[in-house]
């Protein structure tokens, strides 16, 4: 059998709204994940018992930000800050912000772009070069 | 006011076999705060699966760990099998939960074993190699392989084991779960375990819950969860109990790791008796379309799998939640206030796993 999981798509804005609703709800934040298409596809997860959840934002690849979770979330810091550092992208209201320390890749933004992207003539974003 | 000092902690450390680096904000002897830096081993795994066909991207999967090795690769076919909407074999799920369980015994042994090192226990950590041993033994006869098993494929496993090697590996893992009980009882009953591990580590079930714990760190702080219990591979089919202790602080922990072996070799156990005859190999048609998050129990906690395809031979995304980077909030919300002394135990007590945190 396989457990249902449900994707909400929203607008950016929308973000903060839906989150704390979740932590009113007693949701477990599970995880939060970026993938670089021809915009940045970010997927927050939760899960209460065995019901499944995800929540999907997208934001462009140019000056890609989105507010911090951390408010409701604090160990959403963890996730964040590495998106900061693999992706680029930025939390306004990080309650922890370790300011591009906490992955100390050689390569700034390595995921910033992707082959898929590349081969399908979309803008690259951030400042790696594959 | 005490003065404070930034002792660096790792990226070498005794009790570290990988490298972490912590810088411990301290005044006199008590941690204050707690920074963390990863990127020592980072290799961008995630980012291969770009280039990597995705059956060949298993293999990639696999090495994203060296110790948890083998559910790394089965979750990431789980993932993509649901995609492509492959309906394993039985006999494939059983064989896949069989190596998922000897992968959890030898993982929390290992752990058992440095954490008992890490206090100069080294009777203690011998002894419960020693059993880990077997069941290496027991993987590399049934696999081939020792660290990396290479059995999950995507559709099925990749070699069948006869009924015969099954029933005398299960003897084997009986007599390897006696020796194992009569160590546990040292664990369970030593006034210098006991010492040097009650009331260190708090942990409370809010914070836990609040901070994203997952696997024993969050069972040892009372939250009876698994992620077994959604059933994926075999696990509908056997009886899962979550071993949950409410002590919040290292022995909790390592209590919990401990039953959980005692678990696994039952498991183990039921499952060489329940496993049904048949293929093991269900062939793939096409190419990966569309995505799916997969959630399993690994040695360390919930893992979570992201793949996304896009109708291609590679695929657009895969992303790795491992439970180790899931317990680094719970890990600094622990160090602050502890004593210096004890933030290599603690940093322990989550049996962390840098190659996974990092990919």
């Amino acid at each position: 059998m396989i457990p249902t999981q449900v994707t909400h798509d929203i607008e950016p804005g929308e973000l903060l709204a839906r989150v704390a609703a979740y932590k009113r709800g007693d949701w477990r934040l599970v995880q939060i994940c970026a993938t670089t298409l021809d915009v940045f596809e970010m997927n927050y997860s939760f899960t209460r018992g065995a019901e499944f959840e995800h929540v999907r934002v997208r934001i462009p690849l140019e000056n890609p930000s989105v507010p911090s979770i951390t408010g409701e979330y604090f160990g959403a810091f963890a996730y964040e800050n590495e998106m900061h550092d693999l992706f680029g992208i930025q939390f306004p209201g990080l309650k922890l912000d370790y300011c591009g320390n906490f992955f100390k890749t050689s390569v700034k933004k390595p995921f910033a772009t992707s082959m898929c992207v590349i081969q399908a003539g979309a803008p690259k974003g951030g400042e790696a070069r594959g | 006011m005490a003065e404070r000092t930034v002792i660096p902690f790792g990226p070498q450390h005794p009790v570290l076999p990988e490298p972490i680096h912590i810088d411990l904000v301290v005044e006199d002897e008590h941690v204050v705060e707690a920074i963390p830096s990863f990127g020592f081993i980072h290799r961008g795994l995630e980012k291969l699966v770009e280039k990597k066909d995705f059956n060949e991207f298993t293999y990639v999967a696999e090495r994203v760990c060296g110790i948890c090795s083998y559910i790394h690769g089965m979750g990431y076919c789980q993932a993509v099998e649901t995609v492509m909407n492959i309906e394993l074999p039985p006999r494939a799920k059983y064989l896949r939960t069989f190596w998922a369980e000897l992968s959890r015994a030898h993982s929390h042994l290992l752990w058992a074993g440095l954490l008992a090192d890490s206090f100069g226990f080294e009777n203690l950590f011998m002894q419960c190699w020693q059993i880990r041993e077997t069941i290496l033994d027991v993987v590399e006869e049934t696999t081939g392989g020792r660290v990396i098993f290479g059995a999950a494929k995507i559709g099925g496993v990749r070699r069948d084991v006869d009924a015969d090697t099954l029933k005398r590996c299960a003897a084997k893992l009986a007599d390897a779960a006696r020796s194992f009980e009569e160590l546990k009882r040292v664990f369970r009953d030593d006034y210098s375990v006991k010492k040097r591990l009650c009331g260190v580590g708090m942990l409370s079930r809010d914070d836990a819950w609040r901070l994203g714990a997952v696997g024993p760190t969050l069972r040892g702080s009372g939250v009876a969860t698994d992620t077994r219990l959604e059933g994926y591979a075999a696990y509908g089919d056997l009886k899962i109990q979550p071993i949950v202790e409410t002590a919040c602080d290292s022995y909790a922990r390592c209590m919990v790791r401990l039953h959980e072996i005692t678990q696994s070799f039952e498991l183990i156990q039921e499952i060489v008796a329940r496993t049904p005859d048949g293929p093991v190999f269900e062939k793939p048609k096409g190419y990966p379309n569309g995505e799916y998050f997969a959630r399993l129990e690994q040695p360390r906690g919930e893992v979570i799998y992201y793949v996304k395809g896009n109708g291609t031979k590679n695929l657009s995304r895969f992303r790795v939640r491992t439970p180790t980077f899931a317990n680094i909030p719970p890990l600094l919300h622990m160090l602050q206030g502890c004593e210096l002394a004890d933030v290599g135990l603690l940093v322990l007590t989550i049996d962390p796993c840098i190659s996974c945190a990092e990919r």
